[in-house]
């Protein structure tokens, strides 16, 4: 079902608040991402980014309105298949400290195909083997190099570590790909070039991204661009709340 | 399942704290089952120290205290029997045998116990084991002695060494039998029981040492020397205590009042086994405080990986918001600390097991040396394992605790990052 719908991310009078008597947070008319779209979705600190992402990727629901993602209204999941949606169909990366220290380079990458069956054998099918998949996609995001795949991770730097959070966030190819501000704790010079390596790699997999940043120099490499700050109208007036 | 490798990996990424707390863990374990594997072996070697006699008499007094001097060689008999109740009793047509023992004297710091060659034929410890000689024989002539193996060994006695005996119990006894020396006849094998720490002479032995002295001291112008005392009269007048033999078990309660209720003289016939388990009930009470108390140790141990695990989670709540970001539920998040209390638990156990073998192998022949203990190394008794499963109990119903607290952090905490 998930591969005939065209729409990937539809949301419809959403309005959502962390406390029944707390302020709104996040209230959207409307927002729709067609699959395979770049989406850049730009808003300074405080205009509910991080609570749509989170709404996104079923972390939490709102109460009002829905948020449909391939089709499937998050909202009316359980908890517990929340869980399991977001570790079939969604691939995430964070700000910064997106490895699990103990875990070496490839294990980190392999990581959702140990909460997903559906990701693992996808990844199983196109590469033949998890490891095999996870040292596709790190070669194809520059890092190709045994010795730096031997190091502990917390030896790397912080654009190799982002390069290999994106390397787990695709494995399996997941039709969704949400990144919260990963470039954010970059040089401005690989800013682009790691933004450009996603591009490749989403096309390549055929995933959605959904890219959220404050860094207007980049917004002219995707697709589309949202202002979260003009949509969200919740924003305007409690900016400070998220 | 996968979740129980990252706990695993996630152990040998702390390995140095992770090791803090396994050690801690196996110290309290090794504890635990060493003293209940003491307490264990002390009960059964105390439980072997006599068997194969049916009653033991004495003059009237408690079982523990009669059992005490007569078996134990511990304290003093508060009275004797007289020459002719012995006999009375030996000639009861329900006594197969009766041992007569004579205590009293000592031979530095050791027991010297008088008897006669029925105590060889008939004293039995542990599973019906008869006394064994090492070197020599029963005591033949007058002033023959058969020692134990300890006082053999930490005296270094050989045959034909000559002792003297002191008079009274105290190793610093200035009144000596040293008129008298006896040689050492024959050396006993090792019984674990106080026999090794004991010196046997023959019942006129006894009589002929104390032949001259009068109240506890040598009489004074009376003198008869070792050769002259062989011409006397040496039937003893008195004995300590019987063990007596039955030809069968059935009769033990009939003598047992023939002998209770003995018109001519207060005396108490005894089952072994009944005042040994008496005895045993009396100190055992020391062994399972001490076996509380190292229940408590475990208790403390555990605490210490509770303490651990619990400081641990604020700074891995990155790791569990990753972990959430990947598609784990907050179940697994639980499971992930859980296993990881499991794991510290089950290599505590692990590794104490294999130290307290190590120790008891080093320790092995020091303890049987010293104690007369012999403590098998093998597998662990239903007991220990029962105290094993019990740990591991405690370690997995205290690992919930920062389980369930990961468990809800993670449910608060979602995909933020809090660092």
């Amino acid at each position: 079902m998930s591969e005939k719908c065209s729409v990937i991310i539809e949301i419809q009078d959403l309005s959502f608040r962390w406390r029944p008597d707390g302020p709104t947070i996040v209230a959207l008319d409307a927002l729709h991402i067609e699959r395979g779209e770049q989406i850049f979705i730009e808003g300074p600190s405080g205009s509910g980014k991080s609570t749509l992402l989170s709404l996104l990727a079923g972390v939490t629901t709102a109460r009002h309105g829905s948020v449909r993602v391939l089709d499937r209204p998050l909202e009316r999941l359980s908890g517990v298949e929340r869980d399991h949606f977001r570790a079939d169909h969604i691939g995430y990366v964070f700000q910064m400290f997106n490895l699990i220290p103990y875990l070496s380079v490839v294990d980190n990458v392999v990581l959702p195909c140990r909460f997903s069956r559906r990701r693992r054998d996808a990844a199983m099918a196109r590469d033949g083997g998890l490891e095999q998949a996870a040292r596709r996609l790190l070669a194809h995001l520059d890092m190709a190099d045994d010795e730096l795949l031997g190091r502990p991770v917390t030896s790397l730097s912080v654009g190799q570590q982002q390069r290999v959070a994106a390397a787990r966030a695709l494995i399996g190819s997941p039709e969704l790909l949400i990144a919260d501000e990963p470039t954010s704790s970059l040089d401005a010079d690989r800013r682009e070039a790691f933004v450009r390596l996603l591009f490749d790699e989403c096309r390549d997999n055929g995933s959605t991204l959904v890219f959220v940043s404050h860094e207007r120099s980049l917004e002219p490499l995707f697709h589309r661009t949202i202002r979260l700050a003009d949509i969200n109208r919740a924003a305007s007036g409690d900016a400070a709340a998220a | 399942m996968a979740i129980l490798g990252l706990a695993w990996k996630s152990l040998v990424n702390r390995r140095f704290t992770a090791a803090l707390t396994v050690i801690s863990i196996a110290l309290s374990v090794t504890l635990l089952v060493g003293v209940e594997r003491i307490r264990s072996e002390t009960r059964s070697g105390f439980a072997n120290t006599i068997s194969g006699t049916d009653l033991i008499v004495g003059a009237r007094s408690g079982p523990v205290q009669l059992l005490l001097y007569s078996v134990f060689r511990i304290g003093d008999a508060t009275n004797n029997i007289s020459w002719q109740s012995y006999q009375a009793i030996a000639q009861q047509s329900k006594v197969a045998w009766a041992v007569p023992l004579v205590l009293g004297d000592s031979h530095r710091g050791f027991r010297v116990l008088g008897t006669n060659h029925d105590y060889f034929e008939h004293y039995r410890y542990a599973r019906q084991q008869p006394l064994a000689f090492d070197a020599g024989e029963p005591f033949d002539d007058l002033y023959d002695a058969v020692i134990g193996a300890e006082v053999a060994e930490s005296l270094g006695y050989r045959l034909g060494d000559s002792i003297t005996v002191a008079h009274g119990a105290s190793d610093v006894s200035f009144t000596r039998h040293d008129d008298k020396p006896f040689r050492v006849a024959g050396i006993l094998q090792r019984t674990g029981t106080p026999v090794d720490r004991t010196v046997h002479v023959g019942l006129e032995a006894i009589e002929a040492i104390h032949i001259d002295w009068r109240g506890g001291a040598p009489m004074p112008g009376a003198r008869v020397s070792a050769e002259q005392a062989r011409q006397l009269d040496l039937t003893p007048k008195t004995v300590t205590a019987v063990l007596l033999g039955l030809t069968s078990k059935v009769a033990t309660f009939r003598v047992q009042r023939f002998i209770n209720d003995y018109p001519q003289e207060a005396l108490s016939a005894i089952l072994p086994g009944v005042a040994l388990t008496q005895l045993w009930d009396l100190i055992g009470i020391a062994e399972n405080a001490l076996l509380i108390v190292s229940a408590f140790v475990v208790v403390v141990g555990l605490f210490g990986m509770l303490s651990a695990l619990l400081t641990g989670l604020n700074e891995r709540r990155r790791e569990m918001a990753i972990l959430r970001s990947v598609g784990a539920r907050p179940w697994h998040v639980f499971t992930l600390i859980m296993g990881e209390a499991t794991f510290l638990t089950v290599l505590g156990i692990a590794l104490g097991l294999a130290l307290l073998h190590g120790l008891l192998f080093a320790a092995q022949p020091l303890i049987e040396g010293r104690f007369g203990l012999a403590i098998t190394i093998g597998m662990p008794s239903t007991y220990e394992l029962l105290l094993l499963g019990a740990v591991l109990l405690a370690g997995f119903v205290i690992g919930i605790v920062p389980a369930y607290r990961a468990y809800r952090l993670s449910l608060a905490d979602g995909l933020s990052m809090r660092v």
